[in-house]
């Protein structure tokens, strides 16, 4: 399969979003909303929620399913306001040691006259500051899209997984297509170019795993991700807070 | 000639460039036309002030060494790290090719250069970026230079001062360039979680995923008049929401006003404000 058929699925219609993750993974979730500044940015879903019976929090960039849904949440593009929600709620986390798990699925962070006035890049920068330190462990799935540092800022994390066919980039092939060529129709060029599936990017260590689709059978995908969460966060909580700090600051300092 | 009386043909991105370099071959009589004030005026008089238009004030692009003769005291600046250069990550279509031009007309390695310097006598970490080396794009070898920066700094309790200028990450790189905002992030963290000063001086433009992550984390964010500084650039959002963009969005006086700078200062000023700054947090001085 070429890397442009995977960025074509990883946007697919139809495919599943961070609700349904959330939905099928956790139990009793409560949803909170809000950054306590300026608004509630309905692109971030975000709660309190139960996994294996303990309590964890959850983040999610949300696309939206239906057509009304997908406008109301800006197609997954999140504003400043939404990476200050999920601050607030990774915050919440520390204090109350949960766990956090994010899911990732977004084109990239909007691009707009109001995310900037509210400061796109300071909201990004402030996630990637505090993530790094944050005292308890942090697992980031990307589902679907993960478009640069919309998605970083919110996987500075202990563990980055991707499904089989979600991409993560620093630039969407269109972009890097029309800087490079100055023809954004050279999208499967870009794409191969820019290395964004998740077999490369394993194979660059720049996520631990990659959790098979099987062929579209959602119900094995979330078993897929419970075993893997559930093994993986009793491996975490095992650490001192020091050592997965550490960890956590070596997982980036060998870029 | 004709050149230097050409009006650029991007107002955003390409000015300033003609009077990057001050050598003693250029005739004094030579003009450029200010690209905010339209007037023509004397090279030479620019070049001794500071690179700033005599007329109305503009701050012109300067490459890093200008700026470090201009802030440092004379004759303190130590470089570190001074020819790290990517070895890896060369596979990108005419990636290579594109960094050997841009080293021979900078005359630099990279687009950073890092070192320890004192102002006004006082030490300090400093990193300064570079317009005129691949627009100041951030791949791993300016993340690499930077990170240990803030970790010897971090070492020796030195506070940073840091001069942005910056497209954002370096497409070229990939991936590869996207992790250096959480390598860079994750040292700043660690050198202010030891009580450390960091200051950034944000200058034009300041944009992409450098904005979203060292320059945006100063303790205090200083910038230079008008700069350009946002996330997305100005031509993607207009793309995006399809609209033309209001007067003076995106420049440090509106930064200023939504309260995501501290100071605008003219560069003249630049150094004693800086120095203040260094010894109002002494910490012989608390």
């Amino acid at each position: 399969m070429e890397a442009y058929d995977r960025v074509c699925m990883a946007r697919a219609k139809g495919r599943a979003t961070s609700m349904s993750y959330i939905k099928n993974l956790f139990d009793s979730f409560v949803e909170m909303h809000g950054d306590r500044r300026v608004s509630d940015d309905k692109a971030i879903v975000s709660g309190i929620a139960k996994f294996d019976g303990k309590p964890v929090t959850v983040i999610g960039i949300e696309k939206g399913v239906t057509t009304k849904e997908r406008v109301e949440r800006n197609f997954g593009s999140v504003h400043p306001d939404g990476y200050r929600k999920a601050l607030r709620q990774m915050k919440l986390a520390e204090k109350f040691l949960r766990p956090v798990i994010c899911f990732v699925d977004t084109a990239g962070a909007y691009c707009g006259i109001e995310a900037e006035e509210r400061g796109q890049g300071q909201a990004i920068a402030e996630n990637l500051m505090e993530m790094m330190t944050l005292k308890v462990p942090i697992i980031s799935i990307f589902i679907g899209e993960g478009g640069s540092g919309g998605a970083l800022a919110l996987a500075v994390a202990d563990r980055v997984w991707m499904l089989e066919n979600a991409i993560y980039s620093v630039i969407s092939p269109e972009g890097c297509a029309s800087i490079l060529w100055k023809d954004a129709t050279k999208v499967r060029e870009a794409s191969e170019c820019l290395k964004l599936t998740a077999d490369d990017l394993l194979k660059l260590n720049i996520i631990e795993k990659v959790i098979p689709e099987f062929s579209g059978n959602q119900d094995k995908v979330y078993e897929a991700l419970k075993e893997n969460l559930r093994t993986e966060l009793s491996l975490l909580k095992g650490m001192t807070e020091e050592e997965m700090l550490a960890a956590r600051y070596e997982r980036f300092r060998k870029f | 000639m004709k050149f230097l009386f050409k009006k650029p043909a991007n107002k955003l991105e390409s000015y300033g460039k003609h009077t990057k370099v001050a050598s003693p071959d250029v005739p004094d009589d030579m003009c450029i036309v200010c690209p905010s004030c339209q007037k023509q005026i004397f090279t030479s008089d620019v070049n001794d002030n500071l690179n700033v238009c005599t007329n109305c004030g503009h701050h012109f692009r300067i490459n890093a060494r200008q700026r470090l003769n201009i802030i440092c005291d004379e004759g303190t600046f130590v470089e570190m790290d001074a020819e790290m250069v990517t070895e890896k990550n060369l596979d990108f279509p005419n990636y290579k090719k594109k960094l050997n031009q841009a080293q021979l007309e900078s005359a630099e390695h990279e687009a950073v250069i890092c070192g320890v310097a004192k102002i006004h006598g006082q030490d300090t970490a400093i990193f300064v970026m570079d317009p005129y080396f691949m627009m100041g794009t951030m791949g791993s070898v300016v993340g690499e230079k930077i990170t240990r920066l803030f970790e010897t700094a971090t070492e020796q309790g030195l506070s940073v001062i840091g001069f942005t200028v910056s497209g954002g990450a370096r497409m070229q790189e990939g991936i590869l360039s996207l992790m250096q905002m959480a390598k860079t992030s994750a040292a700043v963290k660690k050198h202010s979680d030891a009580g450390l000063l960091y200051i950034t001086v944000l200058t034009d433009p300041t944009t992409g995923g450098v904005t979203a992550s060292f320059a945006m984390e100063g303790d205090i964010i200083l910038s230079e008049p008008k700069a350009l500084i946002g996330f997305a650039g100005p031509r993607v959002i207009e793309q995006t929401i399809r609209q033309k963009l209001p007067n003076g969005f995106q420049r440090a006086e509106f930064l200023l006003d939504k309260g995501f700078v501290d100071l605008i200062v003219n560069r003249k000023d630049q150094k004693e404000i800086l120095g203040k700054l260094l010894s109002l947090h002494r910490k012989e001085n608390a």
